[in-house]
């Protein structure tokens, strides 16, 4: 099967600066694909030009086979979950009104997003009784597990985590981990992956797509990268997360 | 909301063709003339209401070739000198100019309310000082004048320039808070209609005119020419009744019982008070009134407002225009606002036209805080919006106003607070509230009357703070009430 998310030649430069450069990307179906590179180098940059917060000065993209316009986006949008660091809730929702909205905004019934609402608190492994909670009432964790809840209402065909984890302790980050895998393999998910951190990408990530100032470098297994570094950054990159663990 | 709003405003509009309404200006005689010629209408069975102390000459001459009020009281002087602008007019050229706007003009009413100076008795005599002439050798004198008589075409000016009079020493002051200068002796001269019961009072004297500046001021009622019939016969029987010696004690007797209308009933004879209104009754009216000017300005402010916050909180030049527009009109002084409002035809002196002042001035606070309540929204909120395909309206609606809700909010408590205190100023345009008696308790030099109005308006704005801490929590969503 072609593959969900096709970039062909994207640039997209803000003023003076470049944020990324004529990347070439295919997102495969039912498959967690990993975006790592150091701070800066483009990657969620590249998320929000999937996503059409920005638009691009080059190139051309394609969600399943039809391409990303501005036509297009909004039917698009309905189509891909999206979970950035913070996760973004709203502040005024329940975790229940905000996992709810797009739902009920688009007229489902009461019922069918309250059925809905279970399977996915079972799924996320969220506390049902915790839904009436606010946002500032639940805990970091949790939190992030609200957002991946409201992404994931209305099935979408691709999910985008931008550092979904990045400011959890590593036990809950650990947790999260296991369910993000095992979600996406019951539900053959398609995933567009954004870190900093090598062991997640290891952990996560079928393909790794390492980054640097707004260029791919090298894409491939977790093992491939390691063992066959296209350029001495790669190495280097290897070596500074690597070495950090064993020592 | 909106829709109530206009109701209101067309309902206040809405004038009953057989009655007649009578203005006065913002002092003692003026009241009780309009007040003698409201009974003599209402005896004479045409429906009269009396709208008190509005504003200066040029509001009520506007408002009465507007069609706002039907009859006022003026005098010759000030209607050849600031209406006609013909100095040393006779009465004939007086009517024939006011023929031609459509104005009527009763002989008049048997006396010469002219200006004058006057200063302590005491004073006078020590310096042997008579007329005006003599105040040239006393440069050192200090006249506190009416802001009225400071720019009139025959008022100081021209009279200092004819009298060769030093202009240094010279305070523009509110006419009553000038009596009590004059008695403190922090001022030394002041402007007195001849006629004003102060000048017993106080035991004052009243300068010569020995070179006949000041032209006649003979008291007349002014009155539109479609004015029925019966009002205008009502009101030629006032003509030639009443002479200086009894304008005076008229007077007299309102600053005496603090009461127009007890002195207009000295002049028809009545003696009884059955007219006289209770208070609990006025304060009811003064606050009904007060609450639906202050109520009506703000539905109007927050529907019209709501909106041009929202998009000027896009920034960009029309948003710059809106917040730059709103933030000007704030700065025009309302006195001024309300008098460049009476000379346009739709509004006129009216209740509409104080709502439309107030209106304009509680635009700002919530213009303001729509826009920089919805700018503070973070970009993270801003793009999950957008990215759960959220469509404009759904956004702003359902995300982005709530979470403004607060800014908001606080800015139309702010409008609230400010139009209640503003609102008292709407009694200078004859719309009534609780600024009539504080308009009409200074004119008294009446503190029993000014606190009739200003307490309730203080407690007024204190019940609408309260009433908003209430509101918040309706209308602030808990999730952004709950601390972290
Ligand atoms: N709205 C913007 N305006 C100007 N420059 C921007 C904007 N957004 C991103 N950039 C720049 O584009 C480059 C790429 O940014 P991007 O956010 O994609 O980096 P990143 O790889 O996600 O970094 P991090 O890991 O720190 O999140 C950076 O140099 C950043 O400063
Ligand atoms: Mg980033």
């Amino acid at each position: 099967m072609n593959p969900l998310v096709q970039l062909r030649g994207i640039s997209k430069h803000f003023e003076k600066e470049v944020a990324v450069s004529n990347v070439d990307l295919e997102l495969e179906r039912a498959q967690i694909t990993v975006l790592i590179g150091p701070s800066g180098c483009g990657k969620s940059t590249i998320l929000r030009l999937i996503v059409g917060l920005i638009a691009a000065d080059e190139g051309n993209m394609y969600f399943d086979s039809a391409p990303i316009s501005s036509d297009t986006i909004t039917s698009i949008r309905r189509r891909v979950g999206y979970v950035i660091q913070d996760g973004g809730l709203f502040p005024h929702l329940t975790a229940n009104g905000n996992v709810a909205l797009q739902a009920r905004l688009l007229d489902r019934s009461g019922k069918e997003v309250k059925a809905r609402i279970a399977e996915l608190c079972a799924l996320t492994r969220f506390p049902e009784n915790l839904l009436d909670r606010y946002p500032v009432e639940l805990s970091g964790g949790q939190r992030q597990r609200v957002s991946l809840m409201r992404a994931l209402m209305l099935s979408p065909e691709l999910l985008l985590l931008d550092e979904p984890f990045a400011a959890l302790d590593p036990l809950v980050r650990a947790n999260l981990h296991r369910d993000l895998k095992e979600i996406c393999a019951r539900l053959r998910q398609t995933v567009l992956l954004v870190t900093h951190d090598l062991a997640e990408a290891a952990k996560l990530g079928s393909l790794i797509v390492l980054m640097q100032s707004g260029r791919i470098i090298q894409s491939g297994t977790f093992d491939e990268l390691r063992d066959h570094p296209a350029t001495p950054f790669v190495a280097e990159f290897f070596n500074a997360q690597l070495g950090g663990l064993q020592s | 909301m909106k829709l109530s709003a206009l109701l209101l405003i067309a309902s206040v509009a809405t004038a009953q063709s057989d009655s007649v309404v009578i203005g006065s200006k913002k002092f003692t005689e003026s009241y009780v003339l309009a007040e003698i010629a409201r009974q003599a209408c209402q005896s004479a069975g045409v429906r009269a209401e009396h709208r008190q102390g509005m504003g200066g000459t040029i509001i009520l001459w506007e408002a009465l070739r507007g069609g706002g009020i039907d009859i006022y009281p003026e005098y010759t002087g000030t209607i050849a000198e600031e209406i006609l602008k013909q100095r040393g007019a006779t009465e004939t050229d007086i009517q024939t100019a006011l023929e031609q706007q459509g104005i009527g003009m009763t002989k008049d009413l048997g006396f010469n309310n002219t200006y004058a100076l006057v200063m302590r008795r005491e004073k006078a005599a020590r310096l042997g000082i008579k007329s005006i002439s003599d105040l040239r050798g006393h440069p050192e004198l200090k006249f506190g004048l009416t802001h009225e008589f400071l720019d009139r075409r025959d008022g100081w000016r021209p009279l200092s320039a004819r009298y060769g009079l030093a202009r240094t020493n010279v305070v523009g002051l509110e006419h009553a808070l000038g009596y009590a200068g004059l008695v403190s002796g922090e001022i030394d001269v002041k402007d007195a209609y001849s006629t004003d019961a102060k000048i017993a009072d106080y035991d004052l004297v009243v300068l010569a005119d020995d070179w006949q500046f000041f032209p006649q001021y003979k008291a007349v009622f002014l009155f539109r020419k479609n004015t029925s019939a019966a009002a205008i016969a009502a009101l030629n029987k006032l003509t030639g009744t009443i002479d200086e010696t009894r304008m005076m004690r008229l007077n007299a007797e309102a600053e005496r019982t603090k009461s127009y209308i007890a002195a207009a009933q000295l002049y028809s004879g009545e003696s009884s008070e059955s007219g006289a209104e209770s208070l609990s009754h006025k304060l009811w009216r003064w606050i009904s009134r007060h609450l639906e000017l202050a109520g009506a300005s703000l539905a109007l402010a927050v529907v019209v407002g709501l909106p041009l916050g929202v998009i000027a909180s896009r920034g960009g030049a029309t948003g710059q225009t809106i917040l730059a527009v709103t933030g000007i009109i704030q700065t025009i002084p309302s006195l001024a606002l309300l008098a460049l409002l009476v000379p346009v035809p739709f509004f006129g002196i009216s209740v509409r036209t104080a709502i439309v002042a107030l209106f304009l001035y509680s635009l700002l606070p919530i213009v303001r805080n729509t826009a920089s309540g919805l700018q503070d929204i973070s970009r993270p909120l801003r793009e999950s919006a957008v990215v759960l395909g959220l469509t404009a309206g759904q956004r702003l609606r359902r995300i982005y106003l709530p979470l403004a809700s607060r800014s908001i909010l606080a800015g139309i408590k702010t409008s609230a607070v400010i139009n209640i205190g503003t609102a008292t100023l709407a009694a200078l345009i004859g719309a009534g509230g609780l600024g009539e008696p504080i308009i009409s308790g200074l004119n008294l030099n009446d503190h029993v009357t000014i606190l009739q109005g200003a307490v309730p308006a203080a407690l007024l704005a204190l019940l609408v703070q309260l009433a908003f801490d209430f509101l918040d929590r309706i209308f602030i969503p808990r999730g952004l009430r709950i601390k972290s």
